[in-house]
């Protein structure tokens, strides 16, 4: 999924401040699945504004709303007859929402409530791992099922690097070295001898570097 | 056609079977090249060649192809350095043909360190290609005239062709494997990483000359002499992929006060000495991190002068 | 701040251990202040960080948690539940710059009466030193 994470409540207070009717929209996708952005966390985010309108004296009005999905055009129409009520809308999905509510409706100010993180899952209750760096074209069945592309720190395809010490990441004690991991999978594995094999530099052309990306399915398309 | 690859210095040394003997050079942070000029005219006679290393550790220095001509012009050879951390296949590409029209012959294919360790941590990095990428890139220029889109090279550079290894980091046992693949991607030599556990040294030659890899290129023993007991503590606990045994930070702090330093150039010495007769090790790579002005002492102590004339 | 300001405290009691206490004060005659109101619930865990948030969003200026010992919860981790949405509370009213004091958690033995009406008075007190959530 999607990873997010709210932003600062003070970032928030001080897209809105100029505002008086703000709508917080939620989405039931990724940012649901990760606490962040579902209807319970639009509740949350809705009283903290309004606290915060009390504590300074000011009256706002702050209603939240949750959309089945940001990232669908189909959903983002349902709010087509209440967008004008409000003059600020917070979305609180990955950076898509935000977006497609600003391509649909363009006279609204839209903020971003979130801060977009990575792709990857939980990990542990309430811990979240990043595991894809979308490149376009995966090779994680060359490396153990692990990708070093989003989890090396420097996205080495021959890793480790000399800095890799005790498992951990020269960058961090907090971050695991997957080359380390992957070396010992694969040490598991009995294939220890692919990894000797010299990867060649890959092609960033189905990556985020080969300009934006689009996809096109004939079969689908209408 | 000439018999070397490149011609170097340090080539025909390590080719006319020489125990070759390497140094370092840090760019300084700014544009003082006379305090460059100094520091690379205490190396000057007492090494083959001189590393110049490219934003050593993620801070921003002149950079090492400029530092490099600095050398030449003071008829220093320069092991030009490069990372791949600050620069995309076009960069490096192009940097390659650069300092090879300038007069520079050798190169260090490295990651480079994350920028989080430097003094410009927000940045964005590159990693385009990793190390072992980086020496195919060079070789194949160099060997197939090639360009890695495959497009000819109008007169290719001719670089003799450097890499890295750490026989202390972790995994351990990979390491060995690592260095092979970085001989089988092109490397013809080996700085390894600073030495200061000689048994886990020992230990890693014997198996790289077990595979044979000691005839397929040559490997540089990595020696830092150590300053100061508080240098050894760093070096022990905060830099990755170092392994500085106890007994060493003892012996270093018997020496007792105002001869630590003596004694880190005494170990020093001793490895040096070691490394000469190990087998498999072509030479020493020095990396007297700003003490440039004991090398002459360092040197002349380990009898490594006079430096073969090739 | 002036000497006559009453706060308004929301207190949410767990009704096993709290509320027995509640009962036991009852008998022992002693009384809550009345301006906390509370409110119960079965178990301190099933109170949603939005629960917490709600009563100052609606005016109180103090809200507490009156719950079990840590290892007497009769569901075992709904107080330590409790306490960690009590502190990401704090950390919100903090970003607020409104006093993360205004907010707090504790632990009451069932029979209890007399730390029943202890908290209450102590929440009282901490809130009316601080006076009404409103910059001035
Ligand atoms: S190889 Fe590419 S697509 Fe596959 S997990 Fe890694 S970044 Fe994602
Ligand atoms: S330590 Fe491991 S994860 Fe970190 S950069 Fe080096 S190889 Fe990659």
């Amino acid at each position: 999924m999607i990873v997010a994470e709210q932003k600062p409540i003070k970032e928030i207070l001080e897209m809105v401040k100029d505002y008086n009717k703000i709508l917080v929209l939620g989405c039931k996708g990724c940012v649901t699945v990760c606490n962040v952005g579902g209807s319970k966390e639009a509740a949350i985010l809705a009283s903290t504004l309004k606290i915060a309108a009390r504590k300074n004296g000011k009256k706002i009005e702050v209603e939240e709303h949750t959309l089945e999905r940001q990232c669908d055009p189909e959903y983002i129409d349902e709010i087509k007859d209440m967008i004008d009520d409000y003059d600020a809308v917070v979305s609180i999905a990955c950076g898509v929402g935000p977006q497609f509510l600003s391509e649909r409706y363009p006279s609204a100010r839209v903020f971003p409530g979130v801060d977009t993180k990575f792709m990857g899952g939980a990990v542990e209750h309430g811990i979240w791992s990043e595991r894809c760096a979308g490149c376009g074209t995966c090779v994680v069945h060359h490396f153990g099922g692990l990708c070093p592309i989003a989890r090396c720190s420097k996205s080495l395809l021959n890793g480790p690097c000399g800095g890799s010490s005790n498992g951990k990441c020269e960058i961090s004690k907090d971050v695991d070295c997957i080359w380390d991991i992957i070396v010992r999978r694969m040490t598991e594995l009995g294939r220890l001898e692919e990894l000797l094999e010299f990867v060649p530099p890959k092609s960033w052309i189905t990556a985020r570097d080969g300009g934006p990306r689009r996809l096109i399915r004939e079969e689908l398309v209408l | 056609m000439s018999e070397y690859k490149s011609g170097s210095n340090l080539e025909k040394v390590l080719k006319a079977g020489h125990f070759a003997f390497t140094g370092e050079c840090g760019p300084p942070q700014g544009a003082n090249v006379e305090h460059l000029k100094e520091k690379a005219a205490h190396l000057k006679g007492c090494v083959d060649a001189v590393n110049v290393t490219d934003n050593q550790t993620a801070v921003v220095r002149m950079s090492s192809w400029a530092a490099s001509l600095v050398l030449l012009q003071e008829g220093l050879e320069p092991n030009f350095q490069m990372v791949c951390r600050d620069r995309n296949r076009l960069a490096i590409q192009s940097d390659i043909l650069g300092v090879y029209a300038h007069g520079i012959r050798n190169m260090l294919c490295l990651s480079g360190d994350h920028q989080r360790f430097g003094n410009h941590p927000e940045a964005k990095n590159v990693f385009d290609i990793d190390s072992m990428q980086l020496i195919y890139t060079v070789k194949t220029m160099r060997d197939e005239g090639t360009f890695l889109n495959g497009q000819d090279i109008d007169v290719p550079p001719k670089l003799f062709i450097g890499a890295a290894s750490n026989p202390f980091a972790e995994p351990f046992e990979f390491r060995v494997y690592r260095l092979a693949k970085k001989i089988a991607a092109g490397a013809d030599f080996i700085q390894t990483q600073c030495i200061y556990n000689m048994d886990r040294f020992r230990e890693f030659m014997k198996r790289a000359v077990d595979m044979g890899l000691h005839e397929k290129c040559y490997i540089l023993a990595g020696v830092t002499p150590m300053k100061s007991v508080g240098m050894a503590r760093y070096m022990a606990k905060q830099v990755p992929g170092m392994d500085v045994p106890a007994s060493l930070i003892k012996r270093l702090q018997g020496a007792g006060k105002g001869k630590v330093a003596g004694e880190g150039i005494k170990f020093a010495i001793e490895q040096i000495e070691e490394f000469k007769e190990m087998e498999g090790v072509a030479g020493v790579h020095l990396m007297a991190i700003e003490w440039e002005h004991r090398v002459p002492e360092i040197s002349e102590l380990a009898g490594m002068l006079p430096r073969p004339k090739v | 701040m002036s000497d006559n300001f009453k706060p308004k405290i929301v207190a949410f009691y767990c009704s096993n251990c709290a509320s027995s206490a509640a009962s036991v004060a009852e008998s022992m005659n002693k009384a809550l202040p009345d301006n906390v109101k509370i409110v119960q619930v079965p178990c301190t865990g099933r109170i949603e960080i939005l629960h917490l948030l709600k009563p100052f969003e609606e005016g109180a200026d103090g809200v507490y948690v009156a719950g079990c010992q840590e290892d007497s919860c009769q569901y075992v981790t709904g107080i330590t539940k409790a306490a960690k949405r009590v502190a990401y509370v704090k950390k919100t009213l903090e970003q607020l710059d409104i006093e993360p004091e205004r907010i707090n958690i504790y632990n009451l033995s069932a029979g209890k009466g007399q730390a029943f009406v202890d908290v209450a008075l102590e929440m009282n007190d901490i809130v009316r030193k601080l006076g009404p959530v409103l910059s001035e």
